[in-house]
């Protein structure tokens, strides 16, 4: 809401001195935050004056149509100007920017050669001069504004400071001047003149009494409330709307549209009403307000053809639907250049209705915006009547005596409230007389009943509805900033949860073990998903999707972390950086089947308990999930010599490391063994993919990506990754501490020949299991393949490192622990010690 | 040589002459001091210190003396011993720390080379920020709640004073999730929740006052990426249902946080704005002193007493429970208090980013 000061000042006494800052801050104290200041005297500097257009030469051959214009700006001859705008005509008046002048942004005029001539200035549009965002050609002053090379700051409103304010959706009122004024005046104190009070009555000669000015039928007074309805007869087509009004409009982005439309928008500025003018000689029948039939189609003003709702308030006469009411007028019926008949309609439409009907046809309009946050119900007449004046002053027109007023409003209802609810809330004391001063300030009745108040809201602020309401009004005029400073003291707490802790730990030890955060946005397409060769039929497959994607390459969630963490990699190595590892700890989404359309609750109370689990499994399950990846060395090259690239192993350690950082150890086996296949890795290399196991649930995956998939994301090859879901591993109980021997150890080296594809972890699995309780650690220390084992074979050298709790073990002792271990792994697997 | 049993011999009594002595000693002395290096002086040792050394030789003529004249040799051989010892070990000292002094040298290395052996990971500074407002509140007994991004409608909007027509419903900018279907248009009346307030309703239906909570977490609302907004962002809320809590305790509770995260001389102040979840409700703005263009006030977040209608969907009775809810977004205090001029360095992922915040932001 774009509103200049002095149209406030005509309706609350403020100082004189008032500064633009001054303003601000008596706005923003009581609530009304201020989005954009303009002290529009000061945004233009030098010379800007009313021109006349004395001839126009439409200059040939360019692309675009350009004006060679002489402008009359008071000077012995008239400049010549270039001008690109096509919406005036010779004699008309114009406001020229000559040489010299700066224009709002730092846009400097000077006289420059252009187009084959000297343009000597510029002819502004209201944008270019910082009054409105109006750019559809220059500012055409109404005829007799000015003399050419007067000056035109006050003409076009530069001469004022110029607020715009941001309401809330609970301020209807303060879409007007009334309101703003009115709270104002509540800020700073000067007097309060509410333009509705001054509006002098229509009165006819009393031979009117009872008589409508035009047939209105409210069939459905929930929807319609009141309708007023007053008629001006004769009113002279091409009256011009006096130029104070249009530059008002301007300055709150509304366009000059004809005399008749220009009135109702000044005054739904004003007065915060909205109104609508009809062409009285356009309709047919009387006015019937309803709601609207199955079926029915409308065409409203902006050309378009609606389908209507039943839901949809609609006007019609006896040719059908004429406006869709409170939101846009039909295009049969609106007043035009030739309309001399005028009925003005200022009604009162029900919020709700309004509102959907507005998100039903994707139709915001000012008259809409207000409607829906309320508008009050008790100023249509005065509205109305000040419309119909205005319209006989600039138009010359006749108001017809006879007044129509539909009136079926219900009175807002009384809020009782604790005289000391807001002192309660507040944490300070306010006196009863204070409580009620601030209440009757606001224009509320109160009477107070035994420490009870019982307060009836004003007709303009349906939002106050409750004590909560009223409390706040109390608050906030008597100041936010009288309300002190107390810290409550909490309860003892229990500190972070263990998953809390554990996603903090799992993160920081990624962080050290090199890898890099990311919190990439979790928007995933099937392209992606193609592109990491994930199967049909994968429940990585199954997405979320949004109605309303950001792109419609990207509509759905994330079913892992990896396609927008491979983006994040490959953004980084498209900005020139180079052996990368990133990793993100973040929720998926997975709709574990088709998603349904969940229930609807009330709010009167708390939903019962079955309604609020099943809406909870109706929710897609989002579980956390960690995911790193690695491009190029893991360990940096340097002087001390060459780096080592990544390969599938950092990928299986850098889950090893999330996993024990959850206090977790994994068990790691064959990707393609567990997942059932080549393809179910994906994105994975088949031959070098570790499935990540807790027990025996797989929680993951991590290896090298598949060469397509790298080519196809445009990744360096062997680029390795892994993920798992962090959920899916389970919180581990509290440790046991070890008990610690201190007596030697004994080393024994052995040497398997095994099957090349028998696993080496689980080789020192079954050694682990035969050495028993006196194994201390196994270690693989060399894998070896070659002629002399045989084709299809391979030695697994481990280190075996033997230790009792309560004695140094002898050469016998470890030798028959060592055997044993051996015995396991050559029943399991048939393996032989080498050499043996 | 000369045994026990020998009778009395001038010849090889000459060893045990003080002279003798004194000659052994000093010719001891001037070959340790002679000697050049650690490898010199062990090869000296034997000639004045072993077994055939003059002093070793005049010790085993002792036994031949008479008996009177026993204990003063032995007395002097032994000064004389202790005297060629003593010389050995100190130049023995002396050229260990020449050695060692020299090896220090030799190995001098150009400790300015890069270390970089072990790559360099890092927190991503919004998380850092986080987990210290976790921290924070965590310190003043309250806990940590949570609540799934994808949300059921009814904990962003209904439960929250928002109906389906309320006009800040429509400003949410909200994304919905569609029900499964053929046209991706149904909808599911689930969405991705446009602020972390929905975890309010969520702690109130499951948790009895008193209740002091926060939640970190990331929301969604439909802006396109630009250097001020992101679709995708980070807020942390703020929750407090206890009996007799005033706006007062708010406010205390606000200067206590931004003084925390923000540095001392921070503090709030309110100034009345709307939110449908709190009644009455407030804008956030905080005096803050260290910002990078010069001490002023920022806007922070939202924040009010929630509003009865709040409390009475989630099953808590206004008339004995009042509380106080806050909201405010992470990145934008990354903003400030970083000095950070850009949103979408902070979504991108650039690993330069994070790395230049090190572990705290």
């Amino acid at each position: 809401m774009r509103v200049p000061l002095s149209w406030l000042r005509e309706h609350v006494d403020l100082p004189a001195d008032l500064t633009a800052d001054g303003l601000e801050k008596a706005l923003v104290k009581v609530g009304l935050e201020v989005e954009e200041m303009t002290d529009a005297g000061a945004s233009v500097e030098g010379p800007l004056v009313v021109g006349r257009v004395e001839s126009i030469e439409e200059l040939q051959g360019l692309k675009k149509p350009i004006r060679y214009c002489l402008v009359d700006v008071g000077n012995a001859e008239p400049q010549g100007i270039i001008c690109g705008a096509r919406n005036f005509a010779e004699g008309d008046l114009v406001v020229v920017a000559l040489p010299g002048a700066v224009l709002p942004g730092g846009f400097a005029i000077a006289a420059r050669k252009t187009y084959g001539h000297i343009s000597n200035g510029m002819i502004c549009s209201a944008r270019e001069l910082g009054v409105s965002d109006e750019h559809e050609g220059i500012i055409v002053l109404p005829p007799g504004t000015a003399a050419p090379g007067a000056e035109a700051r006050p003409v076009v409103g530069l001469d004022d400071i110029v607020v715009e304010v941001n309401v809330t959706p609970d301020r209807g009122y303060c879409f007007s001047v009334r309101g703003i004024a009115r709270e104002l005046s509540h800020s700073l104190g000067g007097a309060y003149h509410d333009p509705v009070a001054a509006v002098v009555p229509i009165e006819g000669d009393g031979s009117s009494l009872g008589e409508e000015a035009y047939r209105i039928d409210v069939r459905d007074s929930v929807a319609c409330d009141r309708f007023t309805a007053v008629a001006v007869r004769g009113v002279d087509p091409a009256a011009p709307t006096p130029q104070w009004m249009t530059a008002r409009l301007a300055v709150a982005g509304i366009r000059s549209i004809s005399l008749p439309v220009d009135i109702t928008n000044y005054l739904m500025i004003e007065t915060g009403q909205p109104m609508h003018a009809w062409d009285l000689e356009r309709l047919t029948g009387p006015l019937v307000v309803r709601r609207a039939a199955a079926g029915e189609k409308l065409t409203t003003l902006d050309g378009v053809k609606r389908a209507l709702d039943p839901q949809d308030i609609v006007i019609a006469d006896d040719t059908g639907v004429v406006s869709l009411a409170a939101v846009m007028g039909g295009s049969t019926t609106e007043v035009s250049a030739s309309t001399v008949d005028v009925l003005l309609e200022a009604a009162h439409w029900d919020p709700l209705s309004v509102a959907r009907t507005i998100r039903r046809h994707k139709l915001p309009s000012e008259a809409g915006k207000r409607y829906e946050r309320g508008v009050d119900p008790q100023i249509t007449a005065a509205a109305a009547a000040r419309a119909a004046a205005l319209l006989a002053e600039h138009g010359g027109g006749t108001v017809d005596p006879r007044v129509t007023d539909v009136y079926a409003v219900v009175p807002p209802a009384p809020v009782t409230m604790a005289v000391t609810r807001p002192s309660e809330l507040a944490g300070i004391d306010y006196t009863q007389e204070r409580v009620v001063e601030v209440l009757t300030m606001i224009g509320a009745s109160v009477e107070v009943d035994g420490g009870r108040a019982v307060v009836t809201p004003p007709s303009w602020r349906p939002d106050l509805t409750d004590p909560a309401d009223l409390v706040e009004e109390v608050l906030r005029l008597d100041g936010y900033d009288r309300i002190p400073s107390i810290l409550p003291i909490a309860p003892p707490g229990a500190g972070l949860s263990v998953t809390q802790r554990r996603r903090r730990t799992v993160g920081r030890a990624l962080a050290d073990a090199g890898f890099t955060e990311t919190l990439c946005y979790p928007f995933v397409g099937v392209g992606v998903l193609d592109a990491l060769r994930i199967p049909a039929g994968d429940p990585r497959r199954d997405l979320v999707l949004l109605r309303n994607p950001l792109s419609d390459e990207e509509p759905g969630m994330r079913t892992t972390l990896l396609p927008p963490l491979l983006g994040a990699l490959r953004r980084n190595l498209g900005r020139g950086l180079r052996d990368l590892a990133l990793f993100e700890l973040g929720t998926v989404f997975l709709p574990g089947g088709p998603v349904r359309v969940a229930p609807s609750a009330g709010v009167d109370g708390p939903p019962p308990a079955e309604e609020l689990r099943a809406a909870e499994a109706l929710l897609p399950h989002q579980p956390w999930h960690v995911a790193a990846v690695i491009a190029g060395d893991a360990d940096p090259a340097g002087w001390w010599g060459a780096g080592r690239p990544a390969d599938w192993a950092d990928a299986v350690d850098a889950a090893r490391v999330a996993a024990e950082a959850a206090g977790v150890t994994l068990t790691v086996r064959a990707g393609v063994d567990v997942a059932g296949g080549p393809e179910a890795v994906a994105p994975w290399h088949p031959g070098r993919c570790a499935a990540l196991l807790v027990g025996d649930t797989v929680v993951g995956y991590a290896g090298e990506l598949h060469p397509a998939v790298c080519a196809d994301l445009d990744l360096p090859r062997r680029t390795v990754a892994m993920e798992f879901d962090l959920d899916a591993v389970p919180i581990p109980g509290v440790s046991t501490a070890p008990r610690l021997s201190g007596f030697p150890t004994a080393l024994l080296d052995v040497a398997l020949v095994v099957d090349a594809a028998t696993p080496a972890g689980d080789v020192a699995s079954a050694l682990t299991e035969g050495a028993g309780a006196l194994l201390e650690s196994v270690r693989l220390f060399d894998v070896y393949e070659g002629a002399q084992l045989g084709a299809g074979r391979k030695s697994l050298a481990y280190k075996l490192t033997f230790r009792a709790a309560d004695r140094t073990l002898t050469g016998e002792e470890a030798l028959a622990a060592r055997d044993a271990a051996v015995a396991v792994a050559a029943d399991r697997f048939g393996a032989t010690l080498r050499g043996a | 040589m000369t045994y026990r049993n020998d009778p009395y011999d001038p010849k090889q009594a000459v060893l045990l002459a003080q002279d003798a002595l004194d000659d052994a000693v000093a010719g001891a002395d001037k070959a340790f001091a002679g000697a050049s290096d650690l490898d010199a002086l062990a090869a000296l040792k034997s000639q004045h210190l072993g077994d055939r050394a003059p002093i070793s030789l005049a010790r085993r003529e002792i036994g031949s003396l008479p008996p009177a004249a026993k204990a003063d040799a032995g007395k002097r051989v032994n000064e004389a011993r202790v005297a060629v010892q003593s010389a050995f070990d100190a130049r023995l000292a002396a050229l260990t720390a020449e050695r060692e002094e020299r090896v220090l040298v030799e190995e001098t290395v150009d400790v300015t080379l890069p270390t970089g052996r072990r790559p360099r990971g890092a927190q991503h500074p919004l998380t850092a920020i986080m987990e210290r407002v976790g921290d924070l509140f965590v310190g003043m007994g309250y806990e940590v709640a949570e609540g799934p991004e994808a949300e059921w409608e009814w904990y962003n909007f209904d439960a929250l004073n928002m109906h389906p027509d309320h006009p800040a419903r429509s400003m949410m900018d909200t994304f919905f999730v569609a029900a499964s279907g053929a046209d991706r248009d149904t909808d599911s009346r689930i969405v991705l929740r446009t602020h972390t307030s929905p975890v309010q309703a969520r702690t109130m239906l499951t948790r009895k006052p008193p209740i002091y909570i926060v939640c970190p977490g990331r929301v969604y609302r439909t802006d396109e990426l630009d250097a001020t907004h992101t679709p995708v962002f980070h807020q942390v809320e703020g929750l407090v249902i206890d009996k007799g809590i005033t706006m007062a305790h708010l406010k205390g509770t606000l200067d206590h946080f931004v003084k925390g995260l923000f540095g001392p001389g921070t503090e709030t102040r309110l100034r009345p704005s709307y939110f449908p979840f709190v009644e009455p409700g407030a804008e956030i703005d905080m005096w803050f002193p260290h910002h990078r263009d010069g001490a002023r006030w920022v806007e922070w977040g939202g924040c009010g007493m929630v509003n009865p209608r709040v409390l009475r969907a989630c099953g808590i009775d206004p008339d004995e429970y009042s509380g106080f809810a806050f909201g405010m977004g992470i990145e934008r205090a990354l903003m400030f208090r970083n000095a950070a001029g850009d949103m979408r360095d902070m979504v991108e992922g650039d690993v330069r980013y994070a790395r230049a915040f090190g572990w705290e932001a």
